[in-house]
Order: structure tokens, then sequence, then C-alpha cells
């Protein structure tokens, strides 16, 4: 009864890309990761209300489907930022000064790692190595990697981000 | 070095930029794919990459061909689905070549890809890619896009009569998804843990069907191979093992970077030569040869050649080929307070000791580091240590990977650790207390 | 055992080829182990201790708790050897391993020392303590000082119903609650969640879970975080719970249960292994149903209605004198499917064989009466739920056995694994490699073909679904044989019976699945063509016949001459009557019954007690010693755990001491006599002699069965707010169990007579290793109970003609639905049950709701019933059916096969017990 509002909660655009993963895929529960990262570049993050829209269509419980949410990293299930920024702080990173980068963009964020400026314009989360250990130390904002980070770019890097 | 002396990046130096499919065609892109494709048999492509020697670039060096062997084929096989999947969830702390190769030089990783479908039958293929892998996304579904217009993916490639799909997953970010049991099951959109073994993949893989996975590097490296044979595959490499190997080098080094060279050149030759040696004012004390979970190596290996067997005799790993410098600004106890850290951070919670060992080991780090240990907290390390590394103590060997590292400078820093536990403070200038720049 | 080469394993459940044995050394001791079964297992079996926790024998291995460390050595030479877990590896000849190699052992002890970073030092007030699988294997290991020095991990409980308690902070993610809940019993609202340290297992939300298995959830959890919420109320520590080998009252599946007691108050009911009934698993119902045994309604003194309509306790001997002077004469005797075998005989002894009738309906007698007569037409044994498990194709028709014979659907989920076990021997993966069969099989499922009138829970496994009224179904199980075996009669043909008989025939051990829910002789036969135009095809088809209550195979198997109605009439007439243990208004119209002259034995104050003449206090199950018949028609001894209060005692003594104050006066000193007089008095009932050991049956040593535990405390003080001067323990003088913590109870006494089970460092339920042959094989002393019926031979004649289509003429063809909680009477008396009962309903197709004009939730009034009832509207219904909830509180009784709806629009719906709705506890 309630099935039909609750896959409503998804937007065209979102269903037809979740169709789209389970045409070639052997079964629908294996799109499980693939529609919670296309509602979450959709939305920016994955609400109760969307889980269990994705999971009634793929025809699993909200409980199997949260299971797999909450063992990934990239899947937020709490609201983000606009923009979410990244600061690796893995070995390479680590070596290269990652942790004074990271007080520094506290600082100039007015949050800690974990945390939402209040204008919702940036979320600031840890990342394991980004894989551009040559560029070390570095940070990822939205899909823009960023090496060489010195804290005194920090304004004009973080300024192209509204 | 000649650019068929380099397989992976020969292309790449001479486009300057991305190679796209012109530029791929133009140096004899997708040759090696129609010569497997319309003049070998699969059995013929397992034997050659077999006796060319080609060992996984992604760290555990196992003999390409053989794994490929090991799926059943022909009458043995039972005629249904078979994935090849490509491990692409470039996620070691201190790696980053395959990031280059998929920017750079994506139809590489395709043809490769085409050429293994082809070696273990295969209809399907998977690039299981890093999520946070943007530009190289971009990059790899331009060349995917661009092989189905030419008909190099899809139906009857070649004319052959063969088809293969290339798919790419992205996934949603966590290490243990490298090992490739659990990026299986990731594949299959589950919780990515690992699987018991055996049955190994290649006999029951992907949603329970014949299997292969390799890493991007070792993809790359089949279309050359093909081309040129296994003797001349061979003859690229310096010591026992073949063709050429991605080494990078990162942290305090004046010029950091990746390099493609004859596996087997000596830790030094790539640190002094190509990386340009330690910055001014640092020296190097040690390095993680092959990304977070290898064993340190110092200044007593440092004439060693990279390639696995002498370096697994030097008591580490090759790993990745990517080297991690520790110079003498950086404290060891608190670089594996980082490196344990992240491990126990991507612990996927299966198993005890990983799950419940490794954040005590990182606790006891930073007791020592921060002067709060007691006396007997490294004799507890140790033991902690020794029983989280064995390899058959856990379920994977994440693990025992994590424990490599701090093992292997529990050997060669000792003093460091002694001396934190025995004066309560921390020598060393704050690794990266002062912010770069 | 020690020094010489020994062996108790046997192979293994799902082994379908003969086992080879392996030559093990285990610390230099040589033990033949079964080829390729997991050495933690066969170790085990071996009764050697080696620590575990997420290795489950039911189960199999996962490998995660990384507990059950070895060291193996390569050969003789070999003084290092290398770390394994036993669990993990396949017993090989040859091999050599040690348990107590110091590094295995240290190792083992660091493991514990890993869980217990964060396991909370709460033992003395958590439930689980003193029967703590995490307790016995921290002191097995030796770890006892804490050396972790960081905050231990923390969480939020969830609500998870009224039957399990959650208590995550205990947690030592050994992963086996998912394994059970999700993989084994196919529940979907409890998973793992986040990873790392920070593993989480539950809900998504608070909320009552799904699963009719839940409460398995208690015993398979290794400590606290899974705790029995109606136990924890009352709480007792289990080495001061009394208990006894017991036989679940709540239908006719029979699982073997320990009820157990303490100040005369039932405290809980767990799992009592059987290796062929209920192996290590009970459902919901009988786990949690049995608190009717403490029920403010219980009958505790004998009553004699006065003048004023009230009951008046004057005393057992005034009763008797007046249930003497009222029944001198003829007498109506009503029989009881859920009394003892022995107090129905006793009644039938009493009035006489034409005077006595089973007190079920008589289209429930007639469906019975048909099942026993298929079974003993014969030519298949009739399957053990173990038996169950090891089907490669079933048919279920007719029956929503997850309501009614739900530890038999639990089965029907193994089952439907078997082709993922195929895949995996093919492929070379143990059958305990739980994880790698899964991941091998995927979603591979053996045929699973469901017939019924509405939706079952086990839809969701099945490989096609049918649904129609009861004729319409016994007509597709006529089609279905007679596609099977063309000489049978023929009956519906369609795509679902073309498949069924396709996926049966393709099969070598094909099963059919049918009960008297339906209350159709009918579809039996239709069943039983089935089964056996199969076994025409040399296929080892079986048919299990499911029935409602405990005891419904007991009493159609003692007969009698008198059916219900016609022992109404008679009580209508004026004829006096003995009504044992039976609630007559669950079966006849309210119009149909007239208690003024009736004598009622029973428990509760039912309706029909409340109505009666004289009323006598009966004993529970719990309270007596007495015998129960399950759907195999396996006779079972269930044994008084305690003493009942007040003047309850067994009915069967009721009806001797009534007996001797007639003519027909028969002597059953105790109650091996009267099983003997049964077992010779009744056709076909004889084996019931070897049912159990009798009375003087003793232990080791010539010592009695305790029914307490070695540590039982407060014996002298217990009771002292009633008595400072310590009573007498009561004597047991029917049964070799005593009231007493002496004796032993060392588990090679037949399995009919272990109270409880424990061993030395094995406090927890996991002993029970300790008590079986071998891991998962049958109890060391034999699995308990005698099949009555058990012929496999001959090669019956099929049944003809399949029943007509019934016509609806403008009305609506009526089913019975049965709900796992609360259409069980005894259980609707259970607090924690009724808490989960729906209120009554009747479930409609949309197009016939729409005709109606009622909408989902909204009320429709049965005409024949003169009710109403809440409307649920589900499209899995055939058009022109209402199913109507039978047995649910306050619920209208279907009394027709046909009935006439009318919407009602001013009905208010009840709120049933659903604890979703009322305040969270």
């Amino acid at each position: 009864m309630a099935e039909p509002a609750l896959i409503q909660v998804l937007s065209d655009e979102e269903l037809r890309e979740i169709e789209e993963e389970c045409s070639h895929l052997p079964d629908r529960k294996s799109a499980a990761i693939d529609a919670m990262m296309i509602v979450q570049r959709h939305r920016g993050w994955v609400s109760d209300e969307s889980l269990a829209a994705i999971a009634r269509l793929l025809g699993m419980s909200l409980e199997s489907l949260d299971s797999i949410a909450t063992f990934y990293n990239l899947i937020y299930r709490k609201p983000v930022g606009r923009h979410v920024v990244m600061v690796c702080d893995s070995v390479s990173c680590y070596v290269m000064g990652a942790d004074g980068l990271r007080k520094k963009v506290e600082e100039h964020l007015g949050i800690e790692l974990g945390e939402t400026t209040p204008d919702d314009r940036f979320t600031l989360l840890p990342i394991v190595c980004l894989g551009a250990c040559d560029r070390a130390p570095t940070m990822m904002i939205g899909d823009e990697l960023i090496g060489d980070v010195r804290s005194d770019q920090l304004a004009e890097i973080f300024g192209r981000f509204e | 070095m000649t650019a068929e002396e380099k397989p992976l990046t020969g292309l790449v130096e001479k486009t300057r930029g991305v190679v796209d499919m012109p530029a791929y065609e133009a140096g004899d892109g997708y040759s090696g794919a129609r010569a497997a494709l319309v003049s070998m048999t699969p059995a013929d492509v397992v034997e050659l990459v077999k006796a060319a020697n080609l060992r996984g670039r992604g760290g555990a060096g196992f003999s390409t061909g053989l794994k490929w062997s090991f799926v059943r084929q022909g009458d043995d096989a039972d005629g249904g689905v078979k994935y090849l999947v490509c491990n692409a969830d470039e996620m070691e702390p201190g790696t980053f070549k395959d990031r280059f190769l998929l920017e750079r030089n994506p139809h590489l990783l395709v043809e490769g890809m085409i050429i293994g479908a082809w070696a273990i039958q295969a209809e399907q293929g998977y690039v299981f890619l890093r999520g946070e892998y943007h530009e190289p996304y971009r990059q790899l579904r331009r060349a995917i896009d661009a092989a189905y217009a030419k008909s190099h993916l899809g139906k009857n490639i070649f004319g052959t009569g063969f088809n293969f799909d290339l798919r790419i997953h992205r996934s949603a970010g966590r290490y243990i998804c490298g090992e490739e049991t659990a990026l299986l099951n990731a594949l299959e959109g589950k919780r990515a843990q690992p699987r018991q073994k055996p049955p190994f993949p290649p006999a029951s893989g992907a949603w329970g069907r014949p299997t292969i996975v390799n890493n991007v590097e070792t993809f790359c490296n089949v279309p050359a191979i093909v081309r040129n044979g296994a003797k001349w595959y061979q003859g690229l490499g310096k010591g026992d093992d073949s063709g050429t190997k991605l080494y990078g080098v990162s942290g305090r080094v004046r010029r950091p970077g990746l390099w493609e060279l004859p596996i087997g050149t000596t830790i030094r030759e790539i640190v002094e030569e190509h990386a340009g040696g330690m910055r001014e004012g640092y020296k190097l004390r040690g390095l993680l040869p092959g990304g977070a979970s290898t064993d340190f190596l110092v200044e007593e290996h440092f004439d060693l050649a990279m390639d696995y067997g002498t370096i697994q005799a030097a008591g580490s790993r090759m790993g990745t080929g990517t080297m991690i410098l520790m110079d003498d600004s950086i404290c060891p106890v608190d670089m594996c307070r980082n490196l344990e850290h992240f491990f126990a951070q991507e612990s996927c919670g299966f198993c005890t000791p990983c799950r419940e060992g490794l954040p005590w080991v990182e606790a006891l780090l930073t007791d020592i580091e921060e002067g709060r240990a007691a006396e007997d907290d490294l004799a507890l390390l140790e033991r902690n240590a020794m029983f989280i590394g064995g390899t058959t103590n856990t379920f994977c060997l994440h693990a025992p990977g994590a424990i490599e590292p701090l093992a292997s400078a529990l050997r060669y820093f000792r003093d460091d650790f002694q001396a934190h536990i025995r004066t309560g403070v921390c020598s060393y200038r704050a690794p990266g207390g002062a912010a770069p720049g | 055992m020690a020094g010489q080469s020994v062996s108790r394993s046997q192979p293994s459940r799902r082994k379908r080829v003969l086992a080879s044995m392996a030559r093990v050394n285990i610390d230099g001791k040589d033990y033949e182990l079964e080829a390729g079964q997991n050495l933690l297992h066969a170790c085990l079996s071996e009764r050697l201790d080696l620590p575990y926790f997420c290795w489950h024998p039911a189960m199999g291995s996962v490998g995660s708790c990384r507990l059950c460390a070895i060291v193996e050595y390569a050969d003789e030479g070999d003084q290092r050897g290398r770390l394994q877990m036993a669990c993990t590896l396949a017993a090989r000849p040859n091999m050599r391993i040690s348990i107590q190699a110091p590094f295995a052992a240290d190792f083992r002890k660091q493991v514990i020392e890993w869980l217990m970073e964060n396991h909370p030092h709460d033992c003395p007030v958590c439930e689980e303590g003193g029967e703590c699988h995490l307790q016995d294997m921290t002191v097995m290991t030796g770890h006892s000082m804490r050396r972790y020095a960081g905050a231990k991990r923390t969480w939020r409980n969830q609500y998870l119903g009224p039957f399990v308690g959650h208590e995550m902070n205990r947690c030592i993610t050994c992963y086996r609650c998912v394994r059970f809940y999700r993989d084994y019993a196919g529940g979907e609202d409890l998973e793992a969640y986040g990873s790392r340290a920070r593993m989480f297992f539950g809900r998504q939300d608070d909320g009552v879970l799904e699963s009719e298995f839940a409460g398995n959830l208690v015993e398979v959890c290794p400590t606290g975080v899974f705790t029995d919420k109606p136990f924890s109320k009352v709480y007792t520590r289990k080495w001061d719970l009394q208990s006894a080998p017991s036989v679940c009252p709540h239908c006719a599946v029979g699982c073997n249960t320990f009820p157990a007691e303490r100040y005369g108050v039932l405290k809980r009911v767990t799992n009592r292994y059987h290796g062929e009934v209920n192996g290590y698993f009970l459902c919901d119902r009988g786990r949690f149903g049995s608190h009717f045994v403490n029920h403010e309604k219980r009958v505790r003194h004998a009553g004699v209605r006065g003048a004023d309509g009230v009951f008046e306790a004057n005393g057992a001997e005034a009763a008797l004198a007046n249930v003497a002077a009222r029944c001198a004469g003829a007498l109506v005797g009503i029989g009881s499917p859920r009394a003892s075998l022995e107090a129905n005989f006793a009644l039938k002894q009493l009035v006489g064989e034409e005077n006595y009738c089973p007190g079920v309906a008589d289209d429930e007698h007639e469906t019975l009466r048909a099942a026993l007569e298929i079974y003993r037409k014969g030519g298949f044994r009739v399957p053990s739920v173990t038996d169950v498990e090891r089907a490669d194709a079933v048919l279920i028709l007719g029956e929503d056995i997850t309501a009614t014979a739900a530890r038999v659907a639990l089965a029907v989920r193994q089952a439907v694994r078997g082709v993922a076990f195929d895949m995996a021997r093919e492929a070379g993966i143990p059958e305990w490699q739980d994880a790698g069969v899964r991941g091998h099989g995927q979603a591979a499922q053996s045929p699973l073909f469901v017939a019924t009138a509405t939706p079952t829970r086990i839809d969701e496994l099945a490989t096609a679904t049918r649904r129609g009224a009861a004729n319409d179904l016994a007509g597709a199980g006529f089609g279905i044989a007679h596609a099977i075996e063309p000489s049978f009669a023929s009956g519906t043909q369609d795509d679902f019976t073309a498949a069924a008989a396709k996926a049966l025939a393709a099969a070598e051990r094909p099963l059919v699945i049918t009960g008297c829910e339906a209350r159709s002789p009918a579809l039996l036969r239709a069943a039983a063509n089935v089964v056996w135009a199969l076994r025409k095809q040399n296929k080892k088809a079986a048919l299990v016949i499911a029935a409602s209550e405990a005891n419904s195979y007991g009493v159609a198997l003692l007969g009698g001459g008198l059916n219900l109605a016609a022992a109404l009439l008679r009580m209508r007439e004026g004829e006096p009557a003995l009504v044992l243990e039976n609630d007559l208004f669950r079966r006849v119209p309210a119009g149909d019954i007239d208690l003024a002259h009736a004598v009622v034995l029973d428990s509760l104050e039912t309706p029909t007690a409340e109505g009666a003449a004289v009323v006598l206090p009966a004993a529970t199950y719990a309270e007596q010693t007495g015998t129960f018949v399950n759907y195999e028609t396996r006779a079972q001894r269930f044994y008084q755990v305690f003493e009942p209060a007040g003047e309850v005692a067994p009915s069967w003594r009721w009806l001797a001491e009534i007996g001797k104050r007639r003519e027909r006066a028969a002597d059953w000193p105790n109650i091996d006599a009267l099983t003997a007089a049964c077992a010779n008095g009744t056709e076909g009932l004889r084996r019931l002699t070897t049912l159990a050991p009798e009375a003087g049956f003793r232990a080791r040593a010539n010592t009695r069965i305790p029914r307490q535990p070695q540590r039982y405390s407060g014996r002298t003080a217990m009771l002292a707010n009633v008595s400072v001067h310590e009573p007498k323990a009561p004597v047991d003088a029917e049964t070799p169990l005593a009231y007493s913590m002496e004796g032993e109870n060392a588990g090679d006494q037949p399995g009919a007579v272990v109270p409880y089970v424990w061993s030395p460092g094995w406090n927890s339920n996991q002993s029970v290793f300790k008590f079986q042959q071998e891991v998962g094989g049958p109890l060391a002393g034999g699995d308990p109970g005698v099949r009555l019926l058990d012929d496999e031979s001959g090669s019956p004649a099929s049944y003809g003609e399949p029943p007509a289509t019934e016509q609806r003429n403008g009305t609506f063809l009526a089913a019975r639905v049965h709900d796992v909680f609360g259409s069980d009477e005894l259980a609707g008396y259970s607090a924690p049950i009724l808490e989960r009962a729906p209120a009554p309903y009747c479930i409609l197709n949309p197009d016939d709701a729409r005709e109606l004009g009622v909408a989902d939730g909204g009320g429709v009034r049965i005409e024949e019933l003169d009710a109403s009832v809440q409307v649920r509207v589900d499209a899995d219904v055939p058009a022109g059916l209402v199913a109507v909830a039978q047995g649910l509180p306050g619920g209208p009784l279907l009394t027709s096969h046909r009935v006439r709806l009318a919407a009602d629009a001013d009905f208010t719906p009840r709120s049933g017990g659903d604890p979703n709705v009322i305040a969270k506890g």
C-alpha cells in the first residue's frame, strides 16, 4: 500500500539511473551500493526516507540496506554541506604535514572534523590516502583533488567553492 | 629507455597528455588485443602470460598466467557466466600508480582486459574503481565509450564472435575492498567482508561464478606481452622478475613522483636519481617499500633491487612498489600510530584480532607517543603484534599487513620506543606539527 | 577414552555419501574422526574442550571469532607447527594437531582479552550470568586480569518487542545472531551495522522483531545481548532453576523443551535438544507461550456451583462427592487434544468407548481420521523435522505451516538450501563452511511450491504459489498426482500443477506437507495421492500432515465412539458429562453448548469452566507427567517440573478418583501403570511401553536423576516467608527424576530423562554436546520418544475423484486463518504472546472489498457468525474468498464453509496485541 509512495521519493532521473544499473546485474539487490551512490550524487546524502525508497525498489529490507550503507565510508547517512572537504590523513600526507594542515583547515572553516559550517557550505571529513602521494599533503573538495596544499593557499582554495 | 621499453608509460611520455583513442591507436593500440583474439587460442594467451612471468602488481606478486589457468576452460567449464574484474580500488596508503595509468593511459587497461577476458573466456568485465577517483573515472569512462564506439568492446569483437562487456563499479569507499574477495562482495552490492578461502575466485567468485581479479598495472602489462612476446618481456627486467614496474616515491625528497623502470632497479637509484634524493636538511632513516602494509627497510637495504624476491629476503615485501620515506624529522612511534590508526579504522570488523586488537595497538602507540605509557606497555604492544600478525591468526591478511610496519619498526627503531617510555616525551619535531608551506 | 583410538563420530546430517574416517593425532592421542568434517566439530564430538564462539552446530563455520585456535603440525618431526582455526580446517588422515600447545592456549587467552576490552563487567546483574558461554570460555582460557586501559564502548539499546531484550554493550561481535536470524531463519529485520570496532546488531529502529524464531537469539547469543524478556521480569539464575524434560504443548510438532521453575512459578522455557525433532531451535510460541501456567485465571481449587450460581470451594472431597452423585449413571466424556494421552485414555475407560469423544469439532475429527487413515495405509515413513530439512523438493498443500507447525517451516527453510549444498559439494566447498556455501550458491534454491488459501511467510522462498479454497487446492493436488502418475485420478491442471509435478518428479526426496487446519479430508487425500504417485516413480517421497494441538494425533489414535455433535446433543438433553481440558466455545457455536450438568477438569478458568456445574483443578503440562503424540505419531513423555500448589492434580488422577466412586473403577497407581494400560488397551499403541524409562530406573551409581543443578541454592530458606521450618522436599514416586540436587545427570541416561544440560566447565546451553553421541547427532542415551506408526512398506491404492470446486452462489467461500501468535488456546493465556496477537480480522481481495464498500482497516460483518471483524485487503487472496482468523481472543468461530458479508460502517477496531501500538516497555 505504501510502496508506490515510497518509491516516489526518488526522482525519475534517479529511478532511471538505478534501473540502468540493475539491468546490468544478475539481481536487483546487487545494485544496492550503486543505488545509494546515485541518490547521494543527486541529494548529497542518503536520508532514512531515501533509504526506505531504495530498499523497496530493490526488494530488500531497510535493515539489509542500512547494514550495507553503514559499512562504507562514502555513503553519508547524515546531511552534509554543499561541499565535502576531505583532508587526507594517511601516511604520505602525514609525513608531509597533514596533521598541521588539518588544523589550519579547521581554523579556516571554524569547524572540526565531522562538522558542517553553519552556512551549510562545507562539511569537513577525514579521508584515507587519496592516491596522490607525490603531491602530499592532499585534500579533496567535492570532486576536485588538490595536491601540494599549503596553508597560505587555503583562503584562495576555499574561495573557489560557493 | 625507449618507448617500447616502457610498455606502460612510453606512449604517455610521447603524448604528454591523456592518451586518447587516436593517440593510442597511433601507438599500435589494440593491436595486441586484435592479435590475441584473431590468432591465439585462450590457452595460448594463458601460456604466453605465464611464460612472460608477469606477476600481480597489486602487491602479492602472484603469477598472473597461473591465476588465469585456474579458471576451468573448454570441456571442464560448465558453460556458465565468468567474470573478469579489475581491482582499481587503489587505497593502499602511499600508492598512486594506478591513478596515473587510469588518468593518462586508460585504453591500455581496456585492451589488457579484453585480452584477459579472451584468455579466460569471460563475457562480462568490471572495473572496481575507487569512489574518490573522479578524474580516473572520467578518463576511463571516455576510453570505454570510445572502445565501444569502435566495437572493441561489446558484441563480436574484431569480428571473432567474441563478446565482452565492460562496466565500471564505483566503490563506496573502504580499504578492505582491495582484498579480492571483499571486492567481490562489494561488487555484489554487499558489505565488503572478505570471504573464506577456499573457494578461491577462479573457482567461485562474483555471484558464485568463476572470476579473475587483477590489478590495473597487471592488466596494463598484457598488451605489450602479446605484441612482443614473453622473451622480450622477460628481458625488460633486471633480475629474476620480468618487465617494468611503476615505482613511486613520496616523502621529503626533491622530486616525489612515479617512474616506469626495469623491475629490479635498486632503491638507491630510485630515490637518489629519479626522486632527486632527500631535500635539504633531511636524512633518510627508513622506508616502507611498497605501501603502508609493508615492513620498514633501513639504510642497510638501500642498495637492494626492488623486486619481489630481493625485498622479501630482506624481510619486507615489494608490495605496490611505491615507497614511503621516513626522514629523520619523523618520529617512528608516531608514524606507526598514524599507520595503525588507518588499519584500525579500515578493519571490516569481522574477526576478533583485527577488530579489537588493532585499536588496542593504536591506543598503546598513542600512549607511548604522548608519554603516558608504562614500562610493561612495550611488551604488551609486542604481544599484540605477535598475535595479530600471524597470517592464519586472522580471517584475512588485513591485520597481518597492518602489523608489518609496526613489527619492523619495533625491530629497527626500538630505541625510540624505549626512549619515549623512559622519558615520557617525544623528542622529534612534531611530524606534521608545522603546517606545510 | 584416553590412550586408545576412540570414536563417537557418525556422518553428519547433510552428508549423503558414506563418510570415511581419518585418524587424527590430537595432543599425542589418536582419534578416528569423520574425514572432511571440520576439526572443531570433530573435536567436540570427541568431547574435547576446545573453546569457540562463532561456530554453531546447526549453522557451521565462518571463522570470525578466532577462538578455536589449535596448532597443526606438518609431520612428526615438526615441533613448531602452525596456528590454525579448528573450525576452518577439515579433518584429514594423518593430521597432527594440538589443542593444549602453549602457543594456541595463549592465543585463545588473548582472543578473550581482546573481547573483554569492551565487554562490561556486569555479570552480577546480567541475566546470562551463570550460564554464559563467554564466562565459560573466559574461565577456560584463563584470562583474568584486565590490561586494556581504554574506555569501553557503549550503545543505546533497542526495543525489540515483548520477547527479546537487547543489551548491546555486552556484544562480542560473533555474528551468530544475524547468522541465525537472517541466514538460518530468513528474518530480514535484524542486521549487522557499521564496521571496525563499532559493530551494532539490531533493527534499523526500535520495533518488534518480525521472525517467529526470534527467541532463539537468546540461546544463540553466547552472552547476554539478547535475553528472554519475560524471564528477565521474574528472573532466577540457572543454578536455582528446577527443570524437567518436557514437550511443547502449543502445536503438534512436539518440540522438546526444558520448562524451568522456582517458587512455584514457571520461569521460562528453553530448547531441549532432540536429534530428530527440534534440534537446537524452538519457535517463539513454544518458548514464550507457557506463561499460561502462571496465569491469574488458573483453577487452584475444586469448586461446585451453588444455588446462587457462584462456585464454592469446599475441598476436593466435597467436589468429588458431588461428581459421584451427579455421574452415577450414563455419562458423556469429552476428551481433549491438549490433554495428555493418559488423561484421555483414563476418561475413555471411565465413560466407556461409546461415550467418549475426542473433543474436537466433527470436521476436524474427520480430517484427523483421514490423516491417520493415510498414515496407516503407509507406503512412506512420516518425516521427522530433520527429515524435512533433507527434502530436495517441497509441495505445501493447503496449510500455513509457519502458523500451525512453525518448527517444520524452519526446517523447510533449510530444505530449500539443498541445491546450494549440492553446488558447494560440486565445487569442493565443505558443507560446514557456511559463508562459502552461501556465497557460491547465491540465490539458488531447491523447488518449493506453496498452495494455500492466503499468503504465508514461506511464500518468499517459493518457486511458485497458488491460492484457492480447500477444495480448489485439493483439485490442484489431484492434478499434480495425476501429472506424475497418469493412472491416478485427474484433477486441476494449470501452470502451477505442471511445474510442481515436474519439480517433484525430478527430485530424489520430494516432500509434501499438508495439515488439518483447513478441516478438509479431501486436501489430505490429494496430498497423499501426490506422495503415492511419486513413490510409484521410485522416489523417496513422504508426507507431513500437520495438526494444530499437541495431542491431536494422540486423541485421534485413541479413537472413541462418539462425535462432538452427538455428545453435545446428549448434554443438551440433560446428560451429565466430564469435560477434559477443553474449551468447547473454541470448537462449536455457543448455542450448541449446555454445561448445566458438566464437570469440567481444566487448569484455566476457560469460558467452558466458568459455565460448568463442577470444576476440578487440573495440572498443566508442567505440573504432571504424561504423553503427547506428535504429527509423526511420535509419542513423547513430558515430566512434571514442579508440584502444583492448591488442590491441582493431573486430570488422570481426578478421573481415577471419580472412577473409584463409580462402578467402572480402574486401578492406575501411577503414570507408568496408566501408560501401560493405555498401550495394552488400545489398538496400535503397544509401543508406548518403550516410551521412556519407568519409575524404577536409576542413573549412574544407582541414583535418581536430579531436577535441580548441583548448585541449587537457598533450599533451606527459599520458603522462609511462609515458614521458618524447612519443608520436606516433594517425593517423586512416579518417575526416575527427583526433586533434589543429589544424583547424576551425566548425560548417559536415556535421552527422555535428561532434565537439563550442564557439564563441568560448560555452564551454558552449549554444554549440550556433552550429552550427544556426536555434535548434531542423537542424544547419548538415544533421542526420546517412540513412533507409534512407522510402516514404510506397501503401495496403497490412490484416492478417487477430487471434490468439486465449491460454488459461491452469492456468498463468500470461507477459509480459516491460523496465527502463530494468538490462535493457539494455551499460548493465548501467555502475556507476551497475547501482546503479539492481532485483533480479530479477515482477509479480502481488493475487488471484493471495493464491491462491499470496505477499505483496508475497516469493518465487515459476517452474517452467519453474527460478528464483525477488521478487514485486511490483500490482492494475493482470490476473489470470492474470505479468510477469517481463528482462535484469536474475542474473535468469531468459523462454523460454515460459506458466509455472507456486509460492510459494517459502525465498526470500531479493537486494539490487538500489537506491541508497537501500546506503550513501549
